[in-house]
């Protein structure tokens, strides 16, 4: 699987408080939302963010594979990835 | 070491006007347990998607609406709206709290004599009876409520060949200036069809005048329209008395009370913009006392409320069976109870509420329900917590007009239980089986071979 | 003394919150603890440390009472406020219901009954105005589009279209009628009041009422209006003829608390039309207080039992200018709102 590139000036805040100085925009961001960022931002691999969720959060394999991909989705919905 | 409690990971995108999350902390408590069963176990004994009833709250419902009348009004007799919900359990409750039964078909009519309930103690209502249907209700000494003029002959007739007479009232529809307009019941007040369907009764020599019936609509949000139209039902009484020197047993004034539904398209929740029951009481009673003498007794006030004391005692368990994301990034949930088993969630908000515990991010999503048809949507933009699939949720106040006017449709209709006074659940209408709903079909010969 | 107030949207649609905060620090200048409580992050208000010295974010009124009663409950463990000033209409409803569960808290709040806010709420209004002899334009009460072809024939166009809570616009013909229509039931649900359109100029009262008498009164013309119809700038007169009629209402209503009555004073008959009663103060309560009556403070005082003399007079000719100021903040604060659901100052 191949990592997600996320824009590299995206600020995330130990609160879970987002903001793009490109646009303004600004998120907030649940526990372990921002634990996924934080490792995309590190540019480490898919696979690699759900192993390390599923060794740090009480979640059944299969599902922190489904969510670490709606949640990458719903990055893309914002534009919060690099497209390349 | 501890695992950390996990949520499904959520990025909100703050827009002006969608910035609070504060003080959902309620609204995000679990409803692990209803009535100390825990939904969990009910799920798994019985089944997902399936109706929860409570005894208690019926009961203390009914209870608290005697006390609130009876200490306005001394003569009040409830009557149980077989429509709201005629379950056998229900009905049941209802009629050991001292209920009559207020029926609209003679298959509610029959409901209520097996159940043993003495005929005089059923108002027939409704504008479809059947000749053979107000034979029975004659014969049973019902109080029968006249719709209109052809049932009024229809029953002169009835009674003349049986030799019988027929405890009778007629329903009153009277202008409360609130719309709808229910005029569609009845006879008029305001033009005086009502008072030439009295002194038609009246020259009969079959049917007796013991009461007059109204029934002004449905969640009756606010207490003026039932003031009105009760001082229109006292004026029509006192009418009667002065013209045809005739006493009431009963005024009865319908239904119509709201539950704690909150409608689509009102901007507050229900609790908040409602009167009070006592308010309604009180704009209902307050014109009884301007009645003239009737002799030593004041007519009985028969009550017909059904939703305002069943909605709050039901809860239905339904599972999330998919999570989803819409074309535009929104979310979305499909859970197992849809419209087919929510006809009221296309004018109610029915509360959904998580039945364990869930993180505190909420996301605007959509409800739908499982059926491949896309009117099947239980709330639009409701506010929910992060669920995942397998999650369990309880749909709340969905007592009244659900088991009576669910569809088999698709699929089957789930068990109903009923968790008694003691706190034990039981079964009061057991789950659907494609046996129980291909019992009543038949191929014909010329294609029996093709289902071989 | 500790109070909470709601309401510090100073957008250009201003909500009461700001000027009953300055108004109660007027009276109070050292002794006042100011509690915000808002519905929006970014509700002006909160930024000004001089406003209130601590904000909290509360949930909508639509979303329910018990959320509202939890989230205000632990605030109130934190802050121990003695008094709640709603200032919006749409949540007096909620606060009147809850004010028994808050009083147990110790919480005082000083409202009307929910009779007296049906009494003048929109769809209400042309019954009591009648039965009062107060003059009101007259009314149709939408609930449907259906409704709307019917204008035509009780009154002619213009007309005001008028959302149940807040909200009017004035429509021209049925085209416009309708898309108003649909914006208003969408944001407040029904029905939605059509009402005619009176020509003349715009007059309106700020007042207190303690249930029995009226405490104080202060009659204002609009000078500018923005084009959200809110005034911006208006100057305080003097009629005898329009404060009995604002008298008069109060008394009727028996009303308890701060109050707005809206006027138009009809350009051929010099008549005044009651439009509407807001059953709070007004945006423009501190010209009131500019004025000689600071109404804010003796609300405080009929919380509090203390004496309370009514206003008998107040300065004829004060003007109030709004301005609109852009106030430099950091990203912290509205970090704080969004995530904590908090921001203290100092």
């Amino acid at each position: 699987m191949s990592s997600t590139q996320i824009s590299t000036s995206l600020a995330v805040s130990e609160n879970g408080f987002l903001f793009l100085p490109t646009t303004g925009e600004t998120f907030t961001v649940n526990e372990t939302g921002r634990f996924i960022l934080r490792r995309l931002q590190e540019g480490r691999e898919q696979q690699e963010i759900i192993s390390s969720l599923i060794d740090e959060f009480d979640v059944e394999p299969v599902d922190a594979q489904r969510d670490v991909l709606d949640f990458i989705g719903q990055l893309r919905q914002y534009h919060l990835t690099d497209t390349q | 070491m501890d695992k950390k409690k996990y949520e499904r990971p959520v990025i909100l995108k703050q827009q002006s006007g969608l910035m609070n999350k504060f003080g959902s902390a309620t609204s995000t408590q679990p409803m692990t347990d209803i009535e100390g069963v825990p939904v969990a176990e009910l799920a798994a004994a019985y089944g997902s998607p399936l109706f929860v009833l409570s005894e208690k709250k019926m009961r203390d419902t009914q209870q608290q609406c005697q006390r609130i009348f009876r200490s306005r009004y001394p003569k009040v007799q409830f009557a149980w709206s077989y429509k709201t919900n005629y379950m056998n359990a229900v009905c049941s409750i209802f009629h050991s709290e001292g209920s009559w039964a207020e029926v609209v078909s003679e298959f509610e009519f029959d409901r209520a004599r097996h159940l043993g309930v003495r005929g005089e103690h059923i108002i027939f209502n409704g504008p479809a009876k059947s000749a053979a249907a107000l034979e029975k209700a004659v014969r049973a000494h019902s109080k029968i409520h006249i719709d209109h003029f052809d049932e009024l002959y229809e029953l002169i007739e009835i009674t003349t060949s049986l030799g019988l007479k027929a405890d009778v009232a007629i329903r009153v529809n009277v202008d409360v200036g609130i719309y709808p307009k229910w005029d569609r019941f009845g006879f008029n007040y305001e033009n005086g069809e009502a008072r030439e369907a009295l002194k038609r009764i009246a020259a009969s020599k079959t049917l007796r005048i013991v009461g007059l019936h109204m029934h002004i609509g449905t969640y009756i949000m606010s207490t003026e329209p039932f003031r009105v139209a009760v001082s229109k039902l006292v004026a029509l009484a006192n009418w009667l008395k002065q013209q045809l020197a005739i006493d009431l047993d009963y005024i009865d004034v319908g239904g119509g009370l709201p539950s704690h539904n909150t409608l689509k398209g009102q901007y507050l929740q229900a609790d908040e913009t409602l009167p009070a029951l006592e308010q309604f009481a009180d704009a209902i009673t307050a014109p009884l006392f301007e009645l003239e003498s009737h002799g030593d007794a004041m007519p009985t006030l028969i009550l017909e409320s059904g939703r305002a004391l069943v909605d709050g005692a039901g809860y239905l368990i339904s599972t999330v069976l998919a999570v989803k994301r819409l074309s535009d990034g929104k979310r979305a949930y499909v859970i197992d109870a849809g419209i087919n088993l929510l006809f009221t969630s296309l004018w109610y908000k029915h509360k959904m509420v998580p039945a364990q515990p869930t993180g505190v991010m909420r996301e605007q999503a959509n409800i739908y329900g499982p059926l491949c048809m896309n009117i099947d949507c239980i709330q639009e933009d409701a506010s929910v917590p992060a669920l995942k699939k397998g999650d369990r949720v309880v749909l709340m106040n969905v007592g009244a007009y659900t088991m009576t006017q669910w569809m088999q449709f698709i699929t089957f209709r789930p068990a109903i239980v009923l968790i008694t006074a003691d706190g034990s659940p039981h079964v009061i209408r057991k789950a659907e089986s494609l046996e129980y709903v291909m019992s009543l079909e038949e191929i014909p010969p010329s294609l029996r071979s093709l289902s071989a | 003394m500790k109070i909470a107030v709601t309401g510090l949207n100073n957008t250009d649609n201003p909500a009461p919150g700001v000027p009953v905060i300055r108004a109660l620090r007027d009276r109070w200048p050292d002794s006042l603890h100011v509690v915000g409580l808002l519905y929006d992050a970014l509700e002006p208000g909160a930024y000004l440390a001089d406003v209130a010295d601590a904000n909290y974010m509360i949930p909508y009124p639509s979303a329910g009472l018990e959320q509202l009663f939890t989230r205000i409950s632990s605030i109130h463990e934190v802050e121990k406020f003695d008094i709640i000033i709603p200032t919006l209409d749409s949540e007096l409803n909620g606060f009147i219901k809850l004010a028994p569960r808050l009083a147990a808290l110790g919480i005082k709040l000083f409202l009307p009954t929910e009779d007296q806010l049906r009494l003048r709420s929109k769809d209400k209004l042309v019954d009591f105005c009648s039965a009062h002899g107060i003059i009101v334009p007259r009314n149709v009460l939408a609930t449907s589009v259906q409704d709307l072809y019917t204008i035509a024939q009780e009154f002619e166009y213009p007309v005001a279209i008028k959302g149940i809570f807040y909200d009017a616009a004035i429509v021209n013909n049925l085209d416009e009628a309708i898309a108003a229509f649909r914006r208003m039931q969408a944001k407040w649900g029904l029905p939605v009041v059509v009402q005619e359109f009176i020509a003349g100029d715009e007059y309106n009262v700020c007042a207190l009422g303690d249930g029995a008498r009226t405490i104080g009164a202060v009659a204002m013309k609009k000078l500018y209006v923005t084009d959200k119809g809110k005034g911006w700038s208006g100057i305080t007169i003097n009629d005898p003829a329009l404060l009995e009629i604002a008298q008069k209402t109060i008394a009727a209503l028996q009303w308890r608390g701060g109050i707005e009555l809206e006027f138009i004073r009809e350009r051929e008959t010099n008549s005044y039309y009651l439009l509407e009663i807001n059953p709070r103060f007004p945006a423009w309560v501190y010209l009131a207080v500019g004025a000689g009556q600071n109404l804010p403070a003796a609300l405080v005082d009929l919380i509090t039992g203390a004496a309370v003399t009514p206003f008998e007079k107040y300065s004829v000719g004060k003007m109030f200018v709004r301005y609109s100021w852009d106030h430099i903040t950091d990203i912290a604060q509205f970090e704080s709102l969004t995530v904590h659901g908090a921001l203290r100052h100092g």
